[in-house]
């Protein structure tokens, strides 16, 4: 399909087909299609699995009741770092589905049946090796998914945001990492070929890792292993929001959390002068130093933007400093995130 | 896309083009805008600035990458072409139409140690894996 290809993590990875801003606008306007087939599907599976997961992650698993409800939520060691960040589905009070990232996976698995062997040996925890994925994202990509595999739209036009359904060989959820509607589909690997080429044939367009990489940035995503990993507090990289600390639930990392107050924030930056920010910038601020963890060029503001690792009283609306080659030059402090659903939001 | 034969070229991917009036006019070539992918932004050098032949003096950003453009030859910037500041684009739609600033060499003769298209274009395929 014309693409340059990458080495990513193990995985040969299209980085674009084309102009990859002419890709960002696709998704964000119509729809595109991502190989996300180094993405890990893990099953954990039998009684009590999601008193496990409420143990076993940062977010409260008692949140999703509803069934093929989805949840975003840090995996912490025990003191406190972040091993991944990932999403589970509540399938059945058997079943939860996990989906994390593919450079952490064999270690996420390994520290998942660890624990599990610990605290709850009844469960299997299960690699699905055979399952291949792909992301189709944008305005009009449910259409165009029910297009080409009408037989699951039945029982996915009612899915709400963050909500899968099992439908056999094609399992089908309404999450992506766009800031898009749209849906990710797990599938068997030998079905994953023709799906993706029924796809380009109803008129959707691939779309490379680097602007996957524009979108999520602009959606104020974490990326792991830039923005977030194992030395970073979750408080820290902005996914308070993922951690539950106020109910009286134990889980892995939490006293560790409670006993270090965060000291740092996430925040977002907007460039005012000209150039690009870019990942491990330092960024001079009234309270101190920081430094970009993800940065780029948003083709949505046209403008350059970035998460950035800042002390904890630097507040939206502050000009800062950040140094790129022998200049200082000036960005603003901004809520994120910058774009979703179409539209800039700063 | 074909490397015009009246150009001059370097290791580090910039063409070089000896115009009327005796100064030389500098770009980045197809092949490596190609591999940088969208430009956002280009910084050329300050009108005035003396460089040595390989100094780092210039740089192209795309959406996914910086890029250090170097000094083909020594001289001193006599221009800067302003028109990319506002539309960097124009790098990747005609490379070698956009230039990103032109020097007076302190001796044209220098030109005679850089490559022509064929003996560029067979440095690129020695790079590709």
């Amino acid at each position: 399909m014309g693409a340059k290809m990458v080495d990513f993590g193990g995985w040969d990875m299209p980085v674009n087909y084309g102009s990859q801003i002419d890709e960002h606008h696709q998704v964000r306007n119509d729809c595109g299609m991502f190989d996300v087939c180094h993405m890990r599907v893990v099953d954990a599976k039998g009684d009590g699995v999601r008193a496990f997961l409420r143990y076993l992650l940062a977010n409260n698993a008692d949140k999703i009741t509803l069934p093929g409800k989805a949840l975003y939520s840090a995996m912490l060691r025990p003191e406190g770092g972040v091993i991944d960040d990932l999403i589970i589905y509540f399938m059945t009070e058997q079943w939860f589905r996990i989906v994390v990232n593919a450079g952490t996976a064999d270690k996420d698995i390994a520290w998942m049946k660890q624990q599990a062997a610990q605290h709850a040996p009844q469960l299997t925890i299960t690699s699905r090796d055979d399952l291949a994925m792909v992301a189709i994202q944008g305005p009009n990509a449910r259409a165009k998914v029910w297009q080409v595999l009408p037989q699951t739209k039945a029982a996915t036009e009612g899915l709400v945001n963050f909500q899968a359904a099992d439908c056999g060989e094609y399992f089908v959820a309404r999450t992506g990492y766009t800031g898009e509607d749209g849906f990710e589909v797990m599938l068997p690997k030998g079905k994953v070929e023709e799906f993706w080429y029924a796809l380009n044939k109803a008129g959707v367009k691939p779309i490379g890792l680097g602007a996957r990489d524009t979108l999520r940035l602009e959606a104020g995503m974490n990326l792991y292993g830039q923005d977030m990993d194992e030395s970073i507090n979750p408080l820290e990289a902005g996914m308070a929001w993922t951690v539950d600390l106020k109910s009286e639930r134990d889980f892995i990392g939490k006293a560790a959390l409670l006993a270090n107050l965060p000291m740092r924030k996430l925040v977002g930056l907007v460039l005012l002068d000209r150039g690009v920010l870019r990942g491990h910038q330092h960024v001079h601020t009234a309270h101190g130093e920081g430094e970009i963890t993800s940065g780029s060029f948003s083709p949505t503001l046209e403008k350059s933007i970035a998460l950035a690792r800042v002390p904890k009283d630097v507040q939206i609306g502050d000009t800062v400093q950040v140094a790129i080659r022998d200049k200082m030059l000036a960005a603003k402090v901004v809520k994120y995130p910058f774009a979703r659903n179409g539209k800039g939001l700063i | 896309m074909s490397n015009p034969s009246n150009l001059k070229y370097t290791a580090s991917h910039e063409w070089v083009k000896t115009e009327a009036d005796g100064s030389v006019s500098i770009g980045i070539t197809s092949h490596a805008q190609e591999l940088l992918g969208d430009m956002v932004f280009v910084e050329s050098p300050a009108v005035g600035r003396k460089l040595k032949a390989g100094e780092e003096c210039a740089v192209v950003e795309s959406v996914k990458a910086a890029a250090d453009v170097y000094a083909p030859i020594a001289g001193e910037v006599v221009a800067a072409n302003s028109d990319l500041d506002s539309a960097p684009e124009k790098i990747n739609e005609d490379p070698y139409a956009a230039w990103m600033f032109k020097m007076k060499p302190d001796n044209i003769a220098d030109l005679d140690d850089l490559m022509d298209a064929a003996a560029y274009q067979v440095h690129v395929d020695s790079e590709a894996h």
